[in-house]
């Protein structure tokens, strides 16, 4: 997620600032992928209920994603929107 | 895009050499840079700079100022946020658990606000957000001739927000007075931030009183921060002081936000006219009014150890200033910066800060259903005499803006 707002991508909102409060840096992670990030909390769980765009099974909030040099490569989609 | 922050152990200067960037002759805590601070922002826009007048280095570039929010250990928040070092210095009142503090320790307190402002609790008052909305703003459409500020900007939140929290009747006129004592007094020991200190007693006695749990009506966001020192995740010491912060911070920065929205709408009516045509623009238009007018201007930080900014050396135990305002009219970030655009993609803009002491209640709820409102009831908002700023130390907005509202 701060990767994105650093570099102005402007289809992650993170109106809460990587705080884990609004969904508004919902992704959609690419399947070979999805394995390799960190576990999702339960905040983050139910923060992705209620996100705008439609929760699938790849869904995770970019600000629970710490980029490490493991992910080097990550594949996200942008959903079509985030309020 | 992004800037450059490296560690930088032995370039730094030492105590009394002169810093290794421009020295700017700008006292960004004065009246004439209130009234008309665009230029002198420009000027700060150039480089990482040094304020001779406050003794403080300064960042205004979007980037600068971003990078800066998200290294909360180097840049730290728990020496003050304002000018004042509190390792020198004793705060003017007993520090904020939360705004004045870092990780680890301000996570724990984050949390628990975060819980009790979570968008679960946000849904659960949206409806009687959005009827006193329409209220208020049918009210002044009968009224026609209005100031904006007292009766629409202030009028508002007031009718919600001390309810949410869950305070008494009696009292309420502390809460604005108490809040903007404590944003001039993050600004330096200027005329601004001494006269207010100086009357601020009766305010800090109140605010103090309605703190305490007894205080606090079943239900409201002040009780349910209570709750939580029941479960043990805050103790019974630190409760009252995060109410503090829900007092001190949620009710005068939403009003100069909201200030500043009816404000961008009166002064340009092509957007107040794309508004009209798009009510389900008002949540962006909130959005772009904070970026365009940044009720909060400036925050401090203070260096806990050597760095490097964009190559720009800052020793340790050193303050920044970092120019919110500025750095969301960066050219370098923003097209068109000084154009109030509100279909713009506001997305990254810092009026609310950003990292983990972003704003954690961002008054968007309320700020969108003003705007809702008078985007579906009001044909027009015009300025029909003299619109007059009000001066502090921190927060951007104004006295008087007396307007005339006409009915769709």
């Amino acid at each position: 997620m701060l990767a994105a707002t650093s570099h102005g991508i402007d289809g992650i909102l993170a109106e809460c600032g990587g705080n884990a409060m609004c969904a508004t840096c919902h992704v959609y992670v690419d399947e070979s992928w999805l394995g390799r990030l960190p576990a999702m909390g339960s905040e983050e769980d139910a923060l992705l209920d209620g996100a705008a765009a439609e929760r699938r099974p790849t869904s995770r909030l970019s600000c629970q994603i710490k980029l490490t040099p493991d992910l080097d490569g990550l594949v996200l989609r942008l959903p079509d929107r985030q309020v | 895009m992004s800037a450059s922050i490296t560690s930088a152990q032995a370039t730094a200067h030492g105590g009394g050499t002169p810093p290794s960037v421009p020295h700017l002759d700008v006292d960004p805590f004065a009246i004439d840079f209130f009234e008309n601070p665009c230029p002198a922002q420009e000027a700060l826009r150039e480089a990482v700079v040094y304020l001779d007048k406050w003794s403080v280095y300064g960042v205004a570039r979007h980037a600068q100022v971003h990078a800066v929010l998200n290294d909360p250990l180097i840049f730290c928040s728990s020496r003050g946020v304002g000018l004042s070092d509190f390792r020198k210095e004793k705060p003017w009142r007993p520090p904020s658990l939360i705004l004045e503090a870092d990780p680890p320790a301000h996570t724990r307190t984050r949390a628990v606000l975060s819980k009790v402002l979570s968008p679960a609790m946000m849904k659960q008052i949206r409806d009687g957000f959005l009827a006193a909305a329409e209220a208020n703003v049918d009210e002044l459409l009968q009224r026609r001739h209005i100031d904006a500020i007292a009766d629409l900007a202030e009028a508002y939140p007031l009718s919600v927000f001390p309810n949410a929290i869950g305070l008494r009747q009696e009292g309420r006129e502390h809460l604005l007075a108490y809040a903007a004592v404590v944003f001039s007094a993050f600004g330096p020991p200027n005329e601004l931030r001494q006269a207010a200190i100086e009357r601020s007693a009766p305010h800090q006695a109140y605010v103090a009183e309605q703190c305490r749990r007894t205080n606090l009506a079943p239900g409201g966001f002040g009780a349910c921060v209570h709750a939580f020192s029941d479960t043990g995740e805050i103790t019974l010491k630190e409760a009252p002081l995060l109410v503090r912060s829900l007092l001190s911070a949620g009710l005068d920065t939403t009003v100069n936000g909201l200030g500043a929205a009816i404000y961008c709408l009166a002064r340009f009516p092509d957007q107040m006219a794309k508004l009209r045509a798009d009510p389900s623009l008002a949540r962006n238009a909130f959005e772009e009014a904070v970026r365009f007018e940044s009720p909060v201007q400036t925050f401090f930080r203070t260096t806990t150890r050597e760095v490097e900014i964009d190559g720009h050396a800052i020793g340790e135990g050193e303050k920044v200033l970092m120019f919110l305002g500025a750095a969301n009219r960066d050219p370098r970030r923003w097209d068109e910066p000084d154009r109030n655009d509100l279909t713009r993609r506001t997305s990254g803009h810092i009026g609310f800060g950003a990292g983990v002491h972003m704003c954690v209640g961002q008054a968007r709820l309320e700020g969108e259903v003003v705007l809702a409102a008078l985007a579906r009831k009001a044909a027009s908002i015009e300025i029909n005499g003299p619109v007059k700023r009000r001066y502090n130390n921190t927060l951007r907005g104004l006295e008087s803006l007396p307007v005339t509202i006409k009915l769709a």
